[in-house]
């Protein structure tokens, strides 16, 4: 059967989709050396991404085994994990006020 | 391993053997197209710059102009100017000429207008074009290869694929003692302690960090979120979220191996290895600097589907997106599966022979089409 996700390092709480998902789907993964049955909350498009664990508002989102943003909502294990639910942390000239 | 080029003075290696028809300045550029269009075999530069900017700004385009004639890939240069631009054609030409090819100018408001200068600009390159077809390939060791890697219009199977494999291909070429040079600083944002680890020397490390924080206040500066700008609208519906999770993707694409060097836009790396380039992300203004630099091949890394070459320099367009692959056969020279036992460093191999392969003579989609005429050079300043 093909592939349906890659987690890409160890340390990583999302997953990245190699095909599209439907909400409802259930995904047997093994997540850190543990087998996990993951439930998705939502449709995730193809190259778009899942979580794989409960994450707290204002936490980092990992991805590669690096920090790629930080949550703006509760994400529970399955959800999608996009725009919608996780800030960048740089390039923010909107939080540092602009020109100095 | 080995490939066919065209030996050039200061012992560089040309992949292609085009006369090289370069505007000085935005307000030549109609002249310079219509004499590109009178001879097979030339290309022309057009670009935005060259005058009422700030002097920054114009020792960037001279900087920029003068390397550009440089890149290997040109058999000689014919300069087209105004007149009456801040940066003097003169002194390009003669940066230019000091790479031991023959060099000329026409300048319009001395030719007596567009028709005149059409007219002279022709003839001249017509006279080198003849000269230049008579040069012969010979083999040479792929160490010779100076490779430039991009990766545009993103989408999470160019982190995942398209450029781990550009990356695998890089480190091929550096441990057979050839040349890589990467940038797009923008894209080192989120991923700068990566590189980091891999610089050559303190001072190298010092060098990337400096880029990287410049590019970050260029941005900051205008007092909003970049995302949108990066990653751009595309990436975000590719399924990239920030800048941090792109930049961790695209790092890949400059492979493992220690960064020897960090230049300036416009510069030209001394020596063999694997050099950062201070650059934009933006495809015409990457471009232009990376055959500035005297990249004989780009391996170009897209999800989407970007679809530019440049004038000089071949361009081949990679991607580990199946549907981009089938949806955009104009456009897309490789299509590099995930999965299947192929491992990124067969990947690796596999797009190297490509690179050998286009370095020998085998063209490109973007030159078939011709698609890439407007490259641009970047500006840190105002236009005044």
């Amino acid at each position: 059967m093909k592939q349906k996700v890659v987690i890409l390092n160890h340390k990583d709480n999302v997953a990245t989709t190699l095909t599209s998902l439907k909400a409802g789907d259930s995904l047997k993964l093994e997540v850190n050396g543990h087998k996990k049955v993951i439930k998705l909350g939502a449709d995730v498009p193809f190259g778009h991404k899942l979580s794989l664990a409960r994450i707290e508002p204002n936490s980092p989102v990992v991805k590669y085994g690096e920090v790629i943003g930080i949550s703006t909502a509760l994400i529970e294990p399955g959800d999608y994990v996009h725009v919608h639910n996780i800030a960048s942390a740089r390039g923010r000239g909107d939080l540092e006020g602009g020109e100095k | 391993m080995s490939f066919l080029g065209y030996p050039r003075p200061e012992g560089l290696v040309g992949v292609r053997n085009h006369i090289g028809v370069i505007s000085t300045v935005g307000c030549a550029n109609d002249v310079t197209l219509w004499i590109t269009e009178q001879v097979k075999g030339c290309a022309s530069f057009l670009h935005g710059q060259g005058c009422t900017q700030t002097q920054p700004d114009l020792d960037q385009v001279t900087r920029t102009l003068i390397s550009l004639g440089w890149n290997p890939n040109l058999a000689g240069v014919l300069l087209v100017s105004l007149g009456c631009e801040s940066v003097s054609v003169d002194k390009i030409a003669e940066g230019i000429a000091a790479s031991g090819k023959p060099v000329d100018k026409v300048v319009i408001q001395e030719s007596g207008g567009a028709t005149a200068a059409v007219d002279q600009g022709t003839r001249i390159v017509k006279a080198m074009t003849l000269e230049a077809s008579r040069m012969k390939r010979e083999e040479f060791p792929d160490s010779e290869l100076v490779l430039g890697v991009k990766c545009g219009a993103s989408d999470t199977t160019s982190g995942l694929v398209s450029n781990p494999a550009t990356g695998a291909a890089c480190d091929l070429l550096i441990d057979s003692g050839g040349t890589c040079i990467f940038g797009e600083t923008t894209e080192f944002i989120g991923a700068e302690h990566v590189l980091t680890k891999r610089a050559a020397t303190p001072e190298v490390a010092r060098k990337i960090m400096e880029i990287v924080s410049r590019m970050e206040q260029r941005v900051t500066a205008m007092g909003v979120d970049m995302r949108g700008g990066q990653p751009t609208v595309g990436n975000i519906t590719g399924g990239l979220s920030t800048i941090e999770e792109k930049s961790l993707g695209a790092i890949a694409k400059g492979g493992t191996r220690p960064i020897k060097a960090v230049y300036e836009y416009g510069e030209r790396p001394q020596g063999k290895g694997l050099f950062i380039v201070d650059t934009p992300g933006r495809e015409p203004e990457f471009l232009t600097a990376v055959a500035a630099a005297g990249a004989q091949v780009i391996i170009f890394s897209t999800g989407l589907g970007a679809p530019q070459g440049f004038p000089f320099v071949p361009v081949i367009k990679v991607t580990g997106n199946p549907n981009t692959y089938n949806r955009l056969p104009d456009h897309l020279d490789m299509f590099i599966e995930l999965g299947n036992g192929n491992g990124i460093a067969k990947m690796g191999q596999a797009l190297y022979q490509e690179a050998l392969a286009v370095a020998s003579g085998k063209q490109t989609k973007a030159e078939i089409s011709g698609y890439g005429n407007f490259p641009n050079i970047f500006t840190i300043g105002p236009v005044i």
